[in-house]
């Protein structure tokens, strides 16, 4: 969204300082409340709030995929959006004292007050398809779904979780990578995820990945690419090195459709791209198919999920 | 040619000067070797006290700087029978990952790590010590070939991070990385991480989900570099000595976080000047720690690398 506004903001002067007041006045007249209407990121359309997210927080013009959070990414997984969260551990806030412009732990207090959440992730466990499932779901929207001890910590709760009642893991990673104001603890949490869902395999229960967008850096390189069955949501970036790094190292343009969730699936690491009306009967489907081996298991009743509200 | 570093310039300023009279001994008396044995003093004690205070940011250039002992050193004064193995039997070689079997002060292990290269030839064949996926699924080959002979892995870590790299990605560099950790993290057969110089993130971390991680004193191991980060939480690479000290990279601190089980000393004026003295150190450290886990039951062993990383910063406040 930064991007978009700045790359608007480049033409020349009199296109932003008279003729978009002019259309936005238009558009969006001071009345009506701006959080009313989107504007589709990809095809640029407006679009009513209420209608998109009717439609899961999918443009209906172009079916872009827009960023879903965690509580409703929960009620359209589950059946009939029906689910417990569980409660986190709280590590230690902050044990760096890190500073850079800003406080870090001013930092978290404002992604706090501005999601009402611990931290960048919420478990939750319930059925899909009728199965006992855990969901883990990152919160992209609180310091860009990084993943720090919180994070981590949720992850080893989840896959405990999972075990205990043996259900089967979904992780919903929406994350640019590590939390750097952790430093070093930050980059721990990968072999820290990476055993929590090992338990979970060991345990011969599934794991699942529902790449979202975007799933970059340290999250994409620890447990989001060691599932046994990855699944995407289309347009989804994902990826280890950033696009700016990666230009900025090999002096290269990238190529079309680099690091999206279909560039993925062209190159063997994602095993397919799903529509997100459709995840919750795939997600039913591919679980009953790896822990429902007999005859006569796939009459599972499949609710799909109201619209989320909120 | 050692290259120079901005603190050290008070130290060779002193260090040219005894050469310079060292010179003049052949014409000169005794006063001048007098004068030299001076300085030298003056010089080590300069080093010493400039060493022990170390500032974050001069780690930084410590651990990078172009002398100091890289992988292939170490392997070379370290192991003998060495025999590099290669390819992921997939894709391809990736020489900035060293790999092969060898022999640690007579016994037979598994040896992996980053190396950067020298010069322009060295450090282009290596990739800089940026390793692509195929590196990282070789590693993961020779673990799971270690696990299978009962012979212990090394692996000393060196690197900026892993290749960012169109193909890299392609190739999925997050899947390598990903994969290699958790080899890291389901072998039966102990696993020894050094921290040589640069630990670069996930390309560090891939190799080093140890049951010992020791560092070298003046060796940094951070989830980003300070460049990266400043400029990503600062929008200026300037900044980066800020962020060197604001991400707690240094050995002294990772230890003090528990993520670290060891610091290996260096020698005074850090291992650029004092090469062989300082791998040789290292190759202690590594016998002691290979000693220690020695004899440990393969399920135990494993049971307690991953309960160790469970609880790094558990015991925090
Ligand atoms: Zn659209």
């Amino acid at each position: 969204m930064a991007d978009d506004d700045e790359k608007e903001s480049t033409p020349m002067n009199w296109i932003n300082n008279y003729v978009r007041p002019r259309l936005a006045r238009l558009v969006a007249p001071k009345e009506v409340p701006d959080n009313l209407w989107i504007k589709c990121p990809s095809c640029g359309q407006m679009l009513y709030k209420r209608d998109l997210e009717a439609n899961l927080n999918v443009c209906h013009h172009c079916n872009h995929h827009m960023r879903l959070g965690p509580k409703q990414r929960l009620t359209t997984l589950f059946d009939d959006g029906r689910y417990a969260l569980i409660e986190l551990p709280k590590p230690a806030v902050d044990p760096l004292r890190f500073r850079d412009t800003k406080r870090y732990s001013d930092r978290i207090k404002d992604a706090q007050n501005k999601t009402g959440q611990q931290d960048a992730i919420q478990v939750a466990h319930g059925d899909i398809g009728g199965m006992k499932t855990v969901v883990a779901a990152f919160d992209f929207s609180f310091m860009g779904g990084s993943m720090g001890m919180a994070v981590g910590d949720g992850l080893v709760a989840a896959a405990k979780l999972a075990v205990l009642q043996q259900a089967a893991l979904i992780v919903v990673p929406a994350s640019g990578g590590a939390r750097m104001q952790e430093g070093i603890l930050s980059l721990m949490q990968m072999p820290r995820s990476v055993i929590a869902v090992e338990q979970v395999k060991e345990a011969g229960l599934p794991y699942i990945v529902l790449l979202t967008d975007p799933t970059t850096g340290g999250v994409s390189a620890s447990f989001a690419m060691l599932g046994d069955i990855h699944i995407a949501e289309p347009g989804a970036q994902i990826g280890f090195a950033g696009a700016r790094v990666i230009e900025e190292t090999i002096r290269e343009t990238l190529p079309e459709g680099f690091q999206r969730a279909e560039y993925l699936r062209d190159h063997g690491m994602v095993d397919m791209v799903v529509h997100r009306k459709d995840l919750q009967a795939t997600l039913a489907r591919v679980i009953g198919l790896l822990t429902r081996p007999g005859p006569g298991a796939s009459v599972v009743k499949i609710s799909r999920a109201a619209a989320p509200a909120e | 040619m050692v290259q120079t570093l901005e603190f050290e310039k008070p130290i060779l300023e002193l260090e040219s000067k005894i050469e310079e009279l060292r010179h003049m001994t052949s014409s000169g008396g005794v006063d001048v070797a007098d004068e030299v044995s001076k300085l030298q003093g003056k010089v080590d004690r300069l080093l010493k006290t400039t060493y022990a205070k170390l500032t974050p940011a001069q780690k930084v250039q410590v651990a990078r700087h172009p002398e100091r002992p890289h992988t292939l050193d170490y392997v070379e004064r370290l192991f003998t029978e060495f025999t590099p193995l290669a390819g992921d039997r997939r894709f391809g070689e990736d020489a900035a990952m060293i790999s092969g079997l060898a022999r640690f002060r007579g016994r037979a292990c598994v040896v992996l790590g980053q190396e950067r290269g020298h010069d322009t030839e060295t450090r282009l064949r290596h990739n800089f010590g940026m390793v692509k996926p195929e590196g990282y699924r070789k590693a993961e080959r020779l673990m799971l070939m270690a696990e299978r002979f009962h012979l212990p892995v090394v692996t000393l870590v060196d690197t900026a991070g892993a290749f960012p790299g169109i193909q890299a990605e392609e190739r999925g560099q997050s899947e390598a990385i990903a994969k290699c950790i958790e080899t890291c993290l389901k072998v039966k057969v102990p696993i020894v991480a050094v921290v040589i110089g640069e630990g670069g993130s996930g390309g560090a971390i891939a190799i080093a989900a140890a049951d010992r991680v020791l560092m070298l004193e003046h060796a940094i191991y951070s989830v980003i570099s300070p460049e990266g980060c400043a400029s990503i939480l600062w929008r200026s690479a300037a900044q980066s000595g800020e962020a060197a000290a604001a991400l707690r990279l240094t050995a002294q601190d990772l230890k003090e976080f528990k993520v670290i089980d060891g610091i290996v000393g260096e020698p005074y004026g850090g291992a650029h000047r004092r090469r062989e003295e300082t791998i040789d150190l290292v190759g202690d450290a590594i016998e002691s720690a290979l000693h220690e886990l020695r004899g440990l039951d393969g399920a135990a062993l494993l049971a307690r690398r991953r309960q160790k990383f469970l609880d790094i910063g558990q015991s925090l406040q």
